[in-house]
């Protein structure tokens, strides 16, 4: 077991959200430390990608808390209440959380480099040069060192989702949050994108992801965690988790899951 | 299966050539009869008084109109964009109150003729005869101005036209706006991109590519719509023709001079939107070449 030195950076206290009359979290509690690289597992509806955006305010709470590196996300303290943000303090907070989405979201209009550049420059406000010299090493380290001119629509969905996580990179966060980031590619460029996923895991850095490839789970985190129906069910190691489940939940989950690998 | 009229393959490669199309070539041979006698009949009757049409073409009171219907032309699209752009993001704004402002503007301005809404502002001074800066319900006045002065007839067409086209284009920025992808919008909030930010550089650049056609339109209407202004008695190109004719009574000739600069004017704009359309779709152009 991992000496907790620290307290957790990511801090989740009986979080509920609903959509309408759709309760879709019922009561998160969860923690991640710093350096954790934490699966979330579950079928779709259990609200994993909620939670998921909920930890960066994409989403506002309907009850609980989420605190990333010790600060409240989302909502001021006032002396018996919690007051929304305004949109600028939420937006402050964003810049240390980066987010990887299902569907890439590349600027369609700008280049693979200007995509990397651009939150450094515009919301960092960070000199031009080193902005560039630096997007230049993330897309190297991404692997897509000769596509700096492309434009997202001459990529492939591989190659889009790593420039995606260079983006992402560039504004140095200190928590990764991963939507589903496998989801949406061709089977034969999930490899790439799991790879450098895990280089990054490797480097120490704090992530969430929500996937459904079970192999990346087991070889990649530290914890996983199964949701069903807005709860967490069962948390753990993966090897615990995915070898030898005790909620019956996650192994029709799991059964189901590695059938349709298979 | 053999027999004298086979057509068997591979003996000899045959060119491939188009299959000739009589019907189009024979429906071009009527109408260029027509349009040939058309232009005949036009060319020859005296009542259309080409010489006088070309007499005044290029007269200084003509050229002149025609530089006032650009300029108030280039500066009501002006304000009809810009405010049109304000209004679009008021009426996609998450505050109620924005909101409804946006929507109220629109309904009335959308919902009223724009030749009406022209005649208005030319009788301003009939509602409010004198404009005053100052406190409502008969405060202090700092500043006090005869509406007459104030709003001149260039005033008032700027204003109408201007105003008017604001409704317009808000819908056409909003349709823009729409069409970008709401990812784009959630990439850039997740980046840590303020609203304003997210609008102005990931939102709008990419809404122009549904934006910049129909506000091509929108620009060669303004063209034409400006003519409505000769109604306020500002000489422009129409109402310069029009002060012509009421002195020579070459009503029809100098009706066509103003035609014939409307329309070399709308179809250089033509020609000016087909190059923007296409800078503009470059990204789309680009991944259709990776297609290929």
């Amino acid at each position: 077991m991992r000496e907790k030195t620290t307290e957790p950076l990511v801090r989740i206290r009986g979080v509920h959200k609903s959509f309408g009359s759709l309760e879709v979290l019922k009561g998160i509690d969860l923690d991640v430390d710093q350096g954790e690289v934490c699966v979330l597992l579950g079928r779709s509806g259990s609200g994993k990608s909620t939670l998921l955006r909920c930890i960066n305010h994409l989403e506002g709470l309907n009850d609980g808390e989420i605190h990333v590196g010790g600060e409240r996300i989302g909502y001021e303290r006032r002396r018996d209440h919690l007051l929304p943000m305004t949109s600028r303090q939420a937006a402050r907070q964003r810049q240390n959380i980066g987010m990887v989405f299902q569907r890439f979201n590349l600027f369609a209009h700008r280049t693979v480099l200007e995509n990397v550049m651009e939150a450094p420059i515009y919301v960092a406000k960070r000199p031009r040069k080193e902005v560039k010299r630096e997007a230049l090493e993330l897309l190297e380290r991404v692997g897509l060192a000769d596509k700096p001119a492309a434009y997202p629509a001459m990529l492939s969905g591989g190659q889009q989702q790593r420039v995606a996580i260079a983006r992402a990179l560039a504004m140095h966060p200190a928590l990764m949050l991963f939507d589903e980031p496998t989801s949406a590619l061709d089977p034969e460029l999930v490899g790439e994108v799991l790879t450098v996923i895990q280089d990054l895991a490797r480097s120490g850095m704090t992530m969430i992801v929500v996937t459904h490839e079970i192999s990346f789970a087991r070889e990649v985190a530290d914890t996983a965690v199964f949701m069903d129906g807005g709860l967490v069910v069962e948390k753990g190691p993966p090897s615990e988790i995915l070898s030898d489940p005790s909620d019956p939940r996650t192994r029709t989950f799991l059964s189901r899951v590695l059938k349709e690998t298979a | 299966m053999a027999s004298a009229t086979a057509d068997p393959i591979g003996e000899s490669s045959l060119p491939i050539r188009k299959r000739p199309k009589l019907v189009q070539w024979a429906l071009i041979a009527v109408l260029g009869l027509v349009v040939a006698a058309g232009a005949f009949s036009v060319v020859n009757n005296e009542n259309f008084g080409w010489p006088i049409v070309f007499e005044y073409f290029t007269s200084p009171r003509i050229l002149s109109g025609l530089v006032r219907t650009l300029h108030l032309t280039a500066l009501s699209m002006a304000i009809g964009i810009v405010l049109g752009v304000i209004l679009a993001l008021m009426h996609m704004s998450r505050n109620r109150f924005v909101q409804s402002i946006a929507w109220a503007y629109i309904w009335f301005f959308r919902g009223t003729p724009v030749f009406v809404q022209l005649l208005f502002w030319g009788s301003i001074s009939a509602l409010y005869p004198k404009l005053i800066l100052g406190l409502p319900f008969g405060g202090p006045a700092w500043l006090e101005m005869s509406a007459n002065d104030l709003i001149t007839p260039y005033i008032a067409a700027v204003l109408g036209l201007g105003l008017n086209e604001a409704a317009y284009m808000a819908e056409i920025v909003r349709a823009g706006i729409k069409s970008v992808d709401r990812g784009q919008s959630e990439a850039a909030t997740a980046l840590g991109m303020p609203d304003g930010l997210t609008t102005r550089r990931v939102v709008l650049p990419q809404a122009m590519r549904v934006i910049i056609p129909p506000t091509g339109n929108q620009l060669i209407g303004m063209l034409k719509t400006s003519s409505l202004v000769a109604v306020l008695a500002y000489p422009e190109l129409l109402y310069s023709a029009q002060l012509i004719y009421a002195v020579n009574y070459q009503t029809i000739p100098l009706l066509i001079t103003a035609s014939l600069w409307y329309l070399l004017i709308t179809s250089v704009l033509s020609v000016g939107q087909y190059y923007l359309e296409r800078h503009f779709g470059r990204s789309e152009a680009r991944s259709s070449l990776e297609a290929r």
